[in-house]
């Protein structure tokens, strides 16, 4: 018996590097998650889509603990997460998020927010956490904004700089909450092809959004949810071409058509 | 006109308006720390400070200022031999004695002055600082405190200002600032409304100069959003 779950352990070290096990959450009467199990393998890009309400936030909130959970196991690269203090920073230091609405510091220089993670977690010396800073800076195309503050930035740039921010400490996934839903048309495109060429670079992505066009490109696999529940889990040329549930043939009908 | 001035020297005027900005930069200092520490308390996650905090600024703020003041000399002092490391020098104790009460009294004021200021930070702001991996502390020493502090410098101007005034209290236990001063003349001469206005102005001098400056200050370090 032990035997058996410690070979699965070992196994889920290596490949999975997010699992989710029946994870039930409530907000007051609402059950906003229910049963969830999921699972993301390492270098996997997972976009969960749904309509408004479906729990799909909160499910990409719950994997780093900004939302606590009411029962259920989850676990990041083998380890389960903690419920609180130093092990909880510690697990979130690797798990990298990106917010609707940036979440910039906004008392700090863009080159300063970049830094802040890598300094005071990772203890990282100074010079070379400005270099390191610049380099991600450069590599999101927003290297010449490095001295501004967050608020004199367009939104686009100010969530390439939220990305840059997360890859500064080299997380070991990357969660994207609906990064684009507050972006002006014009500027989405700049953010999709950032995280574009991250997940072309083998990043282990959760990308809440509804960018049906991102989810066609990029992803590995599509996650539908409605209702607290995923209903639908399929490669994305399945999923959009041919969904099996009638929710999500309801809902890619309300989407796509028009 | 001003010649009775002359006649005071223990303290003389200006010896005496010291001794009331001593007592306030003392008192300014001492209870910006306290009331940081209270307002730190208040947004703990952690009950039993959350509920110490509460129950202290809500305890402090309602007592007047004089009854804590008196309380300083007659209780801790007389009743419970606190002498403040000054057992025979009883300026210098009860100069100490005040500093103490005006900072427990204020910082229940400034506790409550960066609390609201706590709360114009957006929820996202700490969030995002949680999300790279910072601890309770780091979130509020380093992205939520400097952002409220910025927001509260007005309101902080406030409690200065009212601070600056409220140490006149400390003449109730022999303090010899301002007040005790003007007391004393009033006692000895006959031009009662002059005194008032020269003391009343010693204070303008002293405050309004405070208050434009922290306005400046305020406009100046404002957080962009």
């Amino acid at each position: 018996m032990t035997e058996v779950s410690v070979a699965k352990d070992a196994v889920a070290a290596t490949d999975d590097l997010v699992v989710l096990k029946s994870v039930n959450k409530h907000f007051g009467a609402l059950h906003v998650l229910q049963d969830i199990d999921l699972t993301i393998a390492r270098g996997e890009v997972v976009v969960v889509i749904g309509p408004s309400g479906s729990g799909k936030s909160t499910l990409c909130r719950t994997i780093n603990r900004l939302e606590s959970i009411d029962s259920g196991d989850i676990r990041i690269d083998g380890k389960p997460l903690p419920a609180e203090g130093k092990g909880l920073a510690r697990l979130r230091a690797d798990v990298g998020m990106v917010f609707q609405s940036f979440n910039l510091f906004a008392h700090k220089t863009v080159l300063e927010n970049v830094m802040l993670g890598q300094i005071k977690v990772r203890k990282a010396d100074k010079k070379k956490a400005e270099e390191k800073a610049r380099n991600l800076l450069d590599r999101v195309g927003v290297g010449t904004q490095a001295d501004k503050y967050p608020a004199q930035l367009s939104g686009g740039q100010q969530q390439r700089v939220a990305i840059a921010r997360a890859l500064a400490m080299d997380p070991k996934v990357m969660l994207f909450d609906e990064p684009t839903s507050a972006l002006d048309p014009e500027m989405i495109n700049e953010v999709l092809e950032v995280m574009q060429q991250l997940a072309r670079d083998g990043m282990t992505m959760v990308v809440v959004t509804h960018e049906m066009g991102f989810a066609r490109s990029a992803a590995n696999r599509v996650v539908f949810m409605a209702d607290g529940r995923i209903v639908e889990e399929a490669v994305p040329d399945q999923f959009f071409s041919n969904p099996r549930s009638d929710r999500a043939k309801d809902f890619l009908s309300k989407i796509l058509h028009h | 006109m001003f010649d009775f001035l002359s006649n005071y020297d223990d303290p003389s005027l200006l010896g005496a308006f010291w001794m009331t900005v001593k007592l306030t930069v003392f008192s300014a200092v001492g209870s910006m720390v306290w009331g940081t520490m209270l307002a730190a308390m208040r947004v703990s996650p952690v009950p039993l400070m959350r509920g110490f905090g509460t129950a202290y600024v809500n305890i402090v703020r309602n007592i007047p200022l004089t009854v804590i003041i008196v309380f300083t000399s007659l209780g801790l002092a007389d009743i419970f031999g606190m002498t403040m490391g000054a057992p025979d020098d009883f300026k210098v104790q009860g100069f100490r004695l005040a500093v103490l009460g005006f900072v427990a009294y204020t910082a229940a004021f400034v506790c409550e002055a960066i609390r609201s200021g706590i709360n114009t930070v957006p929820v996202g702001q700490a969030e995002a600082a949680r999300a790279i991996g910072l601890s309770f502390s780091q979130v509020l020493g380093l992205i939520v405190l400097p952002q409220a502090f910025r927001a509260v410098i007005g309101p902080l101007a406030n409690v200065l200002i009212a601070l600056t005034k409220n140490t006149t209290v400390a003449a109730a236990i022999g303090v010899a600032e301002a007040a005790y001063l003007m007391k004393e003349m009033i006692e000895n001469e006959a031009q009662t409304l002059l005194i008032g206005a020269v003391f009343a102005f010693g204070f303008v001098v002293l405050t309004l100069p405070t208050g434009l400056f922290l306005g400046w200050l305020s406009k100046r370090l404002a957080v962009k959003r």
